[in-house]
């Protein structure tokens, strides 16, 4: 008895050393890539590498116009799909009853989250560029990634919707409140953290999708700044790519400075939703 | 009450039931516009030269099973390493880790989700295919290995959060149960929590699968882009190429509304239906356990 005690206790040692290992191998990695960059890319770090115009067939030069387009394309993103993604989140946690047709809009959301980046570069080419006839531009690409963007913020926003406590709509409404202004006054206000983490965390993706914009508004080099909504434009993910795979010959300190601005818009974003989220939870009374 | 409360009363919850129907309509118009640019190749290309074993569109090849079929290689081999990393993270992290160590991990796995797949593919090509092909003394490291590991990286954090959920929403009693019956914590954990979470981590999976065989950016910078029917074990060791990098490397160049444009959109059809069904039968998995706990609960 006492061998088969001391056995399994060495088998819990094992296995728990084991898993030890593996989260520390896939760990590892995330932390290397972002130092590695960080090392890598930072001697390409200068006010003219950020506030320049690239040029020498962007072998030489800045990435202005490639860090403009994509925080145009992010602002845009958010234009559209934050009160819209507000709303219906709103929708499912306050006013939906529980019926197929709620189904239905719970399972058209899981299946937005799932359709391939490309597909929905196909789906803007198709509606927003051809047959809306907005041209590749920035509107076009914002839209795109608006629809994409939607089911991340529905479904945070929904979790800090229904995470406020009924009674606090109980008492709203028996004081003669109605039921939108129980939303707004009471629910909103103390969702409102749990919100705005899912809507970075939704334009974080957006900022950094490079297939939805592919044909639908991304520009491989542009003199200048885009002018209209119905511009093309540079955007930071975009120029990664092109200047890692189309440009020959291309210096490897420019790449790795474009991957570590692209990072740096990514990893803010990321820790402003982290400590909003975090200190949220930390306030909450209930 | 105001005339402009009335009015709020009445305009705006139908506003926000109309943003709520809008994810259905958005998924209809999808699946509407692909049909409209992609259906017709049904009529111009047959479907005997859709099968064709090559794509090489300049001469009319439009074979999309090479382009199936590195599809389903690269997705393989990304879930060959992102289960038991993702898996074994979601234990850790649910059953093992300290209080603190989560709270460092958890961010730090949302990081490596929102990391730009051009950015992970970018680093493919200068530091892991270089790699690769000195170390596996390959004549170049762009294969369908190198968009494996990538992709297996890019799955991990859908298959962590997910699984990890599925083991939180496992209730205290189970586990509690095992230990007063003298179960150490490793057996609880691998015969009590995880098959009470099974659906969950069949889910985490699925979805993995779904976000493997949709990524696109990596896999069209190191896969190495070659259309070839990859049927062979050792075809992981050699370039090939996906339906999602096909459609994002050649739209670019084609004209809009020839043979080719309609191929492409077809591809984006059929990926639209995978992923469909992959997302459908995945939430059908949770849908299914979470009527059978209610009936054990009850």
């Amino acid at each position: 008895m006492k061998a088969f005690s001391i056995n399994r206790h060495i088998v819990q040692r094992l296995g728990f050393s084991f898993l030890t290992l593996i989260t520390t191998l896939t760990f590892v990695p995330v932390v290397w890539v972002i130092l590695y960059i960080i090392n890598k890319g930072a001697p390409a770090i200068s006010w003219e590498f950020i506030s320049g115009f690239p040029h020498d067939g962007m072998r030489a030069g800045g990435i202005l116009p490639a860090i403009v387009g994509t925080i145009y394309l992010t602002l845009g993103t958010a234009i559209f799909s934050v009160p819209l993604g507000i709303g219906a989140a709103i929708y499912l946690s306050e006013y939906a009853a529980d019926n197929t047709l709620t189904r239905l809009i719970r399972l058209a959301i899981i299946n937005l989250a799932g359709i391939p980046s490309v597909v929905y570069g196909l789906f803007g080419l198709g509606l927003f560029v051809i047959f809306l006839n907005f041209g590749t531009s920035i509107l076009a690409a914002s839209l795109t990634l608006s629809i994409m963007t939607l089911p991340v913020i529905i479904s945070t926003a929904e979790e800090a919707l229904r995470s406020v406590p009924q009674a606090f709509r109980t008492v709203s409404i028996s004081m003669g409140g109605t039921q939108w202004q129980t939303i707004r006054r009471i629910v909103l206000p103390e969702a409102l953290p749990g919100i705005i983490t899912g809507v970075i965390l939704g334009l974080e993706r957006a900022a950094g999708e490079t297939a939805p914009i592919l044909f639908t508004g991304a520009a491989f080099f542009l003199p200048r700044l885009p002018h209209s909504p119905f511009d093309a434009t540079m955007a930071l993910p975009y120029h990664l790519f092109v200047i890692s795979t189309q440009v020959p010959e291309m210096p490897v300190q420019i790449q790795y400075g474009t991957a570590l601005v692209l990072l740096t818009f990514v990893v803010i974003m990321n820790l402003t939703a982290t400590f909003i989220r975090s200190r949220a939870r930390a306030k909450r009374q209930w | 009450m105001n005339s402009k409360q009335n009015w709020q009363e009445f305009f705006i919850p139908r506003l926000i039931k109309a943003c709520g129907y809008s994810a259905i309509v958005f998924v209809a118009l999808i699946f509407f516009f692909l049909l409209r640019e992609g259906l017709p190749t049904l009529v111009e290309v047959p479907l005997k030269a859709l099968l064709d074993p090559r794509w090489y569109p300049i001469e009319e090849h439009f074979g999309i099973l090479p382009l199936i079929s590195g599809s389903l290689l690269v997705t393989v081999g990304a879930m060959l390493v992102a289960m038991p990393f993702g898996i074994g993270t979601a234990v850790f992290i649910s059953e093992i880790a300290p209080r603190w160590v989560r709270e460092i991990l958890k961010p730090l796995i949302e990081l490596l989700g929102g990391l730009p797949s051009v950015m992970l593919g970018f680093l493919g090509i200068l530091v892991l295919a270089p790699f690769l092909r000195v170390f596996l003394n390959l004549p170049t490291g762009l294969t369908a290995l190198a968009g494996s590991l990538l992709l297996g990286a890019i799955a991990v954090p859908t298959v962590v959060s997910i699984a990890e959920d599925a083991l939180d929403a496992v209730p205290r009693g189970y586990r509690e149960g095992a230990w007063a019956l003298g179960a150490t914590k490793w057996q609880t954990i691998w015969r009590v929590t995880l098959p009470a979470a099974k659906s969950g981590v069949l889910t985490a999976v699925m979805l993995g699968i779904g976000r493997s065989i949709g990524e696109t950016m990596t896999v069209m910078m190191v896969t190495g882009n070659a259309p070839v029917l990859a049927v062979k074990l050792n075809s992981i060791f050699s370039p090939v190429r996906t339906m999602t990098a096909t459609i994002a490397a050649e739209m670019g160049e084609v004209a809009s509304g020839s043979v080719h444009y309609r191929v492409l959109f077809f591809i984006g059809i059929v990926l639209f239906l995978i992923s469909l069904i992959v997302n459908i039968s995945a939430s059908a998995v949770i849908f299914r356990s979470k009527k059978r706990a209610e009936r054990i609960l009850s």
